[in-house]
């Protein structure tokens, strides 16, 4: 098993002020090691028959999303309910939103019911700095736009940790749209925050510069401890914007094959993939690829989260978890 | 080609410093305004029957001209009307301003002119001028009516916030506006490149994920249209200049002879994209907050008189547009009340611009461009003055703006340089 390396004056979260996670930039690295922890701790619970630990009972958790989502909706709300906490999903389409309510009156209106945590998935940058400013409850960011999606970058460190035992001096290519990506901005600071470093490979117009060292060359993963692939996100360009000329370019190019992945390194995904584009099969599929731990690590990071968000900290979990 | 109130007041103006560069005056002096016009200037003057305004500590200067303002009349009444839009011009010291055409309708029809000339007459604070659309509609398209609107009483031309995307279009606009000898005003932005952009393409739009809007949106359109200008042997001004490469064009555009102007608003002059950082969208502005690079040269084209003119891009947006995401929301904040304080506060106080460039830039350089009377301290001039307290600071608060819109990027922070006293055309307009 990893090493946790953690103090005990550091697994308690700050007092008084009401918290929020909107941003990565938000967490310190007490924070993150606090987190993992509590999540850690979570892991170990998820392997008993009874899953589910009393924790957060009687606490509301609304999961407000504005896109489409699998495994970050599902994920949140499996979270919550793990931790026995009342939930509530909006979802955009079917809702008032689609009669042209603003997020602000929605945010009010969902208020109204106290809920404890608001998680919210929106495609603009800052909708969950929106939220934040008209309601009483603790607000996640579960992705706005092209910003931020801090609990993915808490998933991915998790992984790692569980994978290499170490967060620091790992070196992590990320490959492909790294433009739309808000995966790729939150890892990015996740990684620099914890000690390790990041290179940006793809085509020279969806890799933005002034975030990380930046390739186009496939042959630059090479010497990266883990390939981090992302999807090829159609829905975020922009009618008539041709930033690749095919994506059969695009994989022929940038493509991570069987070839592309050197012994020894290891593969992740955001998801969800667009098998063959993006990543070969048998890639994905190869003892290689991290995707699946990433999605277990994926309830216990959330749970850690609204935990962590709601309670004193990790000395509880320990009790919780002897209680279940 | 104002249209709005005018003043026959006597007053003197006691003991102030008299600042008017352009005609050499920088003194402790009176100043007499009999029915309206600047009629004496000296050492104490005789105040005759006239109401005194004690100056002594305050500064006296030309009264400001904003080339740039939405007044959302006709149409958008909601976010800001004449009434408002001159009561905050007149509060932030200004004795004229000019309106933008993209209302609802835009005015590109000479009804609309004079319809909107006859009620300033009535309802506005101060004198002002309209603009009148470039092409129907601002659609880009077909000429708008060009000799009919100066007749009319229209100030100038623009198509603002919607680029002629056409070179040959504005070849054409440019050629035949020589009948009217109006000047035409450039939003520039070539939208193939801006489509998608919200804040500046830099490295805080990158690490932030917002859309970029490049400086080369700007540049591309600034340089073609300087071309056109030469081509045609006509004036184009440049309107909310941001980028360094904009600044360069126009400068060389100029030193080669073209008749092109231009001018830059405060937000961009005290402001960099550092800003938007919180995501607070009354940092949002078309054309974008750039780097600290393109704001110096915007500094230094101030300084030097490659831009000649301090605009507000005044425009008003109603709270509930406002208030949501970055990118949601629509471009665009109000400036005319802190415009002087501004950058009085963030280029005068610091040594960046000295306080006599910046009233020049403020009043006698937007008059010339459109060919206003430029305001003056001068015997035979109307008065058209502002008394400044410069040691005075105040704090920018919603609940005190005049403007019906209190989207303000500078809300809440305190501003040195204080608007006592605007007295525009013969009449005080403001205290």
């Amino acid at each position: 098993m990893s090493d946790l390396r953690v103090v005990p004056g550091d697994l308690v979260p700050p007092r008084g002020e009401r918290r929020h996670l909107l941003s990565v930039a938000d967490l310190t690295r007490d924070d993150v090691e606090r987190l993992l922890a509590t999540a850690r701790s979570f892991s170990v619970s998820q392997e008993r028959e009874t899953k589910k630990l009393p924790t957060l009972r009687g606490r509301l958790v609304i999961n407000l999303f504005y896109e489409s989502s699998t495994r970050t909706s599902s994920s949140f709300e499996l979270a919550a309910k793990r931790l026995s906490a009342d939930t509530l999903n909006v979802k955009s389409a079917g809702s008032s939103v689609d009669k042209g309510e603003s997020l602000k009156d929605t945010t009010l209106t969902l208020s109204s019911y106290d809920p404890d945590v608001i998680v919210v998935r929106h495609p603009e940058a800052g909708a969950a700095n929106v939220v934040a400013a008209n309601t009483r409850a603790r607000v996640v960011n579960a992705g706005d736009g092209k910003h931020q999606h801090p609990t993915q970058a808490l998933l991915d460190l998790y992984t790692l940790r569980e994978t290499f035992g170490r967060l620091d001096g790992l070196h992590v290519a990320i490959v492909g749209d790294v433009a739309h990506s808000r995966v790729a901005r939150s890892l990015v600071q996740a990684l620099e925050l914890v000690g390790s470093d990041a290179i940006l490979v793809g085509p020279p117009t969806l890799v933005p510069t002034g975030l990380a060292p930046v390739s186009h060359d496939i042959a630059s993963i090479a010497d990266a401890d883990v390939i981090y692939v992302l999807r090829m996100q159609k829905e975020r360009m922009l009618p008539g914007a041709s930033f690749v000329p095919s994506l059969g370019e695009y994989t022929a190019r940038w493509g991570i094959t069987p070839e592309r992945v050197a012994a020894g390194q290891r593969v992740m995904h955001p998801g969800p993939m667009n098998r063959g584009v993006e990543l070969d099969p048998r890639v994905a599929d190869s003892p290689a690829s991290l995707i699946t731990d990433q999605v277990r690590a994926g309830l216990v990071v959330r749970m850690a989260v609204l935990y962590d968000l709601l309670t004193a900290g990790p000395v509880a979990v320990e009790a919780a978890v002897g209680v279940a | 080609m104002l249209a709005g109130p005018v003043g026959r007041e006597n007053i003197v103006v006691r003991g102030g410093r008299v600042i008017d560069a352009l005609e050499g005056v920088d003194a402790i002096l009176d100043v007499r305004i009999d029915n309206g016009v600047i009629a004496q200037i000296g050492e104490l003057l005789d105040t005759n029957e006239h109401r005194v305004v004690d100056a002594a500590g305050r500064t006296l200067v030309p009264a400001f001209v904003d080339p740039h303002v939405h007044l959302r009349t006709p149409g958008r009444e909601d976010e800001e009307t004449i009434a408002t839009g001159t009561a905050a011009a007149a509060a932030g010291g200004y004795c004229a301003i000019l309106a933008m055409p993209n209302t609802e309708p835009v005015v590109d029809d000479p009804e609309i002119v004079r319809a909107l000339r006859t009620r300033a007459e009535t309802e506005a604070h101060i004198p002002l001028g309209f603009f009148a659309a470039i092409t129907k509609g601002q659609a880009g398209e077909e000429l708008a009516e060009l000799g009919s609107l100066a007749d009319a009483g229209a100030v100038g031309f623009t198509d603002d916030g919607h680029p002629v995307a056409a070179a040959g279009v504005m070849r054409r606009a440019l050629q035949y506006n020589a009948v009217t000898g109006r000047t035409i005003a450039v939003h520039c932005e070539e939208q193939t490149l801006t489509r998608g952009g919200h804040a500046h393409a830099g490295a805080v739009a990158s690490e932030l994920g917002i859309g970029g809007w490049p400086s080369l949106g700007e540049s591309l359109m600034v340089a073609r249209d300087i071309d056109l200008a030469a081509d045609t042997g006509q004036s184009v001004h440049l309107m909310h200049l941001s980028a360094r490469e904009s600044v360069d064009h126009l400068r060389r555009g100029r030193e080669a002879g073209v008749c092109v102007t231009g001018e830059a608003s405060p937000h961009h002059l005290c402001l960099t994209d550092d800003a938007i950082r919180t995501l607070d969208p009354n940092f949002k502005m078309n054309p974008p907050l750039r780097s600290a690079d393109d704001r110096a040269a915007l500094v230094e084209g101030l300084r030097d008189g490659t831009i000649s003119a301090v605009a507000t891009d005044h425009a008003p947006h109603a709270l509930e547009e406002k208030e949501t995401t970055f990118e949601a929301a629509p471009f665009g904040v109000v400036g005319l009340e802190t415009a002087f304080s501004a950058l009085y506060t963030y280029l005068v106080e610091p040594g960046l611009l000295p306080l006599e460039t910046l009233i020049e830039r403020m009043s006698a350089g937007p008059a010339v461009i459109f060919g206003l009377d430029r305001p003056r301290i001068a015997v035979g001039a109307p008065a058209n003055l502002t008394l400044l307290d410069l040691s005075g600071s105040w704090r920018v608060r919603a609940d005190r703006l005049r403007s019906r819109s209190h989207n303000s990027w500078l809300l809440g922070e305190r501003l040195n340089g204080r608007v006592c006293l605007t007295i525009a055309a013969g009449r005080v307009a403001f205290e």
